[in-house]
């Protein structure tokens, strides 16, 4: 019989992903190992696990890893990379982690053109904590701590952290990329091995961003949050490579 | 043997060089000698107003506190820091002038003052910026405390790296103020 | 025998640290320990270490941490205020077990407070760093000499306890100059040898190598807090002076503790019986120094601090357990106590002679 499939080594065998179900963190994480592996980066990586979901990876992604701080993972990329450069580095985190209290932190690291990876995932909203608003929630809509919907007024918009990172001279490539349906899966995929091979090349910090969802707190089965980010997301946060230096 | 402890306060505006003074004193203290040394520097640190001054203990003893409350040597490069310093100076102790910029006003009758014109003969010499190393070689030519070739040395090392041409005239400078200290030492 | 060098502390502390293996530092600017970063920039690309200027002492801690956990003999330094916004990540080391230097030249405070040397940080350095009841050794010099010993040695208990290990300055000994004799300095080899014996560090094991200590969070609390017991047996430094026959005892740490020893010794002199003890690590806490006193015959015990209300002193009550009167003098706020002011306190203390 001929081998058609294979799911990724580094992807556990037996541990869970503790994901929700239709959660795209899981086709996320899936797009990325089997980017490790084809560029056969397992045995050099590091990743830096946010807090908030993005953390579950670690109990079915066989790679080494550190935690550090709610939103400090640039910071500590930037430490780790430059103490040890023969690892390969690249950040998990969520939009609330890398978009609010990590700002600093994010910016500042894409400003000194750090040699790491940015992998962020923007569903919009706190998922962890049960579904507040993240700088990226998009005006009108719901959460627990917005219960009559985002305005500009008093919110403000929200924050398109690719289109913020472009005005930067250092970072090398940044991405918006989803993986709402097959062929933008592809094109995420592609992303991803780009943003490594500029990591692997020297050029300095990238970026790619995830739309992504969380039926759970949208309130939505899974088709239907798939089909929200197609009629409405994508709206806000449009796809593309902003920069492939 | 007498405990030869030397506390002092050099203080002026910044940027005549009262930091430099106090430093080549402890530095030589450090390099010729067994005893205990701190300097502290204070950039207004104490009061605003633009005076820069410099605590110095040289002591056989362990040194307590670097910055203390009474000297027993005092330089004073201008007006402000008179008003500043001199209660700080205990009786019988040395106060270096800088006769340029600051007159002994007679207020106390209880300490040795030493008159060191360093603003003008720095400026006759040629060099303006030596004026603290007049007022340093007065101190060493005064009271004798540290041997006056070692800071010559100590001189040479601090400055000369920057300022190679300038070693013979700083050297010049800090002997003319050991012969005005020990000239005023005969009196 | 090394030779003597005139050094200001600051500069002493960043030399004491590349001589122990430190190759990260990461850190913020902030008065009264700049000369730190400034020298460590010039001299970490001297040595091939990683000098990195964060973008807060938020990100300066976490780059710190992240320095340790790739292995690298790690140091941040900062003042009072920059420490307390670093003590998210000090929380996370000890949390991860991750070994670092952290330096604190204090200043006054609460909040911004003022730039001058203070003492006021002593609650936080050795009982509250961070979240979650960890402690740290924490390291008190007096002089610069004792600044670059304890610099060298800090790393060493760091990673002995692969822990976050903390040097209590304050702004005096960061600013002022004194001769200091500087350790040898490690070799290239040496340092790549303590690194490379860190089997935790993350480096693309797949996994195998992990931060991830053991157990419950409850388990591995209880493992951390019979690590704080075993210090109180193998880990207390303190000096004691003319302590024998002493019937006043003048204690304190760091910059306060030497004005006060000046003080035993001008009393001495006078005739009074006198005597000192001085932690030279405030954690874990000397406990025997003051179990060794003759209540019998000691009359009272001054604590001297640069801190209103007194912090250091609660620590010595609760030894003295109410054996004989504790005192205090104190100033505050970056205002130095002067030995005039000691000495009034401890001849009041004292009684007749």
């Amino acid at each position: 019989m001929e081998l058609v499939y294979k799911k990724p080594e580094i992807i556990s065998d037996t541990q869970p992903n503790n994901f929700c179900p239709g959660c795209m963190h899981s086709s996320t994480w899936k797009i990325i190992s089997e980017v490790v592996e084809e560029m056969g980066l397992a045995d050099k990586t590091v990743w830096v696990a946010g807090v908030g979901c993005v953390a579950n990876a670690h109990r079915y992604i066989q790679l080494d890893r550190f935690g550090i701080g709610h939103g400090r993972g640039c910071a500590g990329a930037s430490a780790f990379k430059r103490c040890n450069p023969e690892t390969f580095v690249f950040t998990y985190q969520g939009d609330g982690d890398l978009a609010a209290i990590g700002l600093a932190e994010t910016m500042s690291a894409a400003n000194r053109g750090d040699n790491f990876t940015v992998i962020f995932v923007n569903n919009g909203t706190y998922g962890m904590t049960g579904g507040q608003m993240a700088p990226t929630t998009l005006i009108g809509q719901k959460t627990t701590t917005t219960p009559y919907g985002r305005t500009a007024e008093e919110h403000g918009y929200p924050m398109h952290m690719c289109e913020i990172l472009n005005v930067l001279e250092a970072p090398s490539y940044i991405a918006r990329v989803t993986t709402a349906d097959v062929p933008n899966a592809k094109k995420a995929k592609q992303a991803v091995r780009d943003a490594f091979q500029h990591q692997l090349d020297g050029k300095g910090f990238s970026f790619v961003e995830f739309i992504s969802n969380c039926p759970t707190n949208w309130g939505m089965t899974p088709l239907e949050s798939l089909d929200h980010i197609h009629n409405t997301v994508l709206k806000e946060f449009p796809l593309g490579v902003f920069r492939n230096r | 043997m007498e405990n030869k402890k030397t506390t002092m306060i050099c203080a002026g505006f910044g940027g005549q060089g009262v930091m430099m003074a106090g430093k080549i004193l402890c530095q030589t203290a450090c390099d010729t000698t067994d005893m205990n040394v701190t300097f502290f520097p204070s950039y207004g640190m104490e009061k605003r107003g633009g005076t820069a001054n410099c605590y110095v203990c040289i002591d056989e003893e362990p040194i307590g506190a670097p910055m203390v409350n009474h000297v027993n040597n005092l330089m004073i490069f201008n007006d402000l820091s008179y008003d500043a310093f001199i209660n700080k100076l205990e009786p019988g102790g040395n106060l270096f002038l800088n006769t340029t910029l600051v007159k002994f006003r007679g207020d106390r009758d209880d300490i040795n003052v030493i008159e060191v014109d360093a603003g003008n003969i720095s400026v006759e010499m040629g060099s303006p910026k030596s004026l603290n190393l007049i007022m340093a070689g007065a101190f060493v030519g005064y009271t004798g405390a540290l041997p006056v070739e070692n800071c010559v040395e100590t001189i040479g090392h601090k400055l000369g790296g920057k300022r190679p041409d300038l070693a013979a005239i700083n050297e010049a400078a800090f002997r003319k103020g050991v012969e005005i200290g020990q000239a005023a030492r005969k009196k | 025998m090394s030779e003597k060098i005139f050094m200001k502390g600051c500069e002493a502390v960043a030399e004491a640290a590349i001589r122990a293996g430190c190759r990260f530092y990461a850190g913020y600017p902030i008065t009264p320990q700049n000369e730190v970063p400034e020298y460590l920039s010039r001299m970490m690309p001297k040595v091939g270490g990683v000098f990195l200027q964060g973008e807060s002492e938020v990100a300066s801690a976490n780059m710190l941490y992240a320095g340790g956990v790739s292995g690298t003999r790690s140091m941040t330094t900062s003042s009072s205020c920059g420490i307390s916004l670093m003590s998210e990540a000090i929380s996370w080391m000890a949390l991860q077990h991750v070994p670092t230097v952290i330096g604190n030249f204090a200043r006054g405070g609460p909040g911004i407070g003022s730039i001058q040397p203070s003492q006021q940080d002593y609650v936080q350095a050795t009982k509250a760093s961070g979240n979650g009841g960890f402690q740290m050794i924490v390291l008190a010099p007096a002089t610069v000499q004792e600044a670059v010993d304890m610099t060298y040695e800090a790393f060493d208990l760091a990673d002995k306890y692969s822990f976050p290990t903390y040097i209590l300055l304050d702004g005096f000994i960061g600013t002022m100059m004194e001769p200091v004799v500087l350790p040898p300095a490690k070799t290239d080899e040496e340092i790549a040898a303590i690194k490379a014996s860190k089997k935790w560090v993350p480096n693309g094991s797949r996994g195998k190598n992990s931060l991830d200590q053991k157990g419950t969070l409850d388990y591995r609390n209880e493992k951390e807090a019979e690590m704080y017991e075993e210090w109180k047996k193998t880990e207390v430094k303190y000096e004691t002076y003319l302590t024998e026959d002493a019937e006043v005892i003048l204690t304190g740490y760091g910059i306060s503790a030497r004005i006060a020893k000046s003080v035993v010794n001008d009393m001495r002199k006078e005739g009074y019986k006198v005597g000192f003890i001085r932690p030279l690590r405030v954690n874990p806490f000397p406990e025997q120094a003051f179990e060794d006193l003759d209540y019998s015959k000691v009359r009272g015990i001054l604590c001297t601090e640069l801190s209103k209300p007194a912090l250091y002193a609660v620590d010595v009550k609760n030894v003295v357990r109410g054996r004989c009167p504790v005192e205090t003098a104190l100033r505050s706020g970056g205002e130095i106590i002067t030995a005039d002011e000691i000495y009034e306190a401890a001849v009041k203390l004292y009684g007749a002679k």
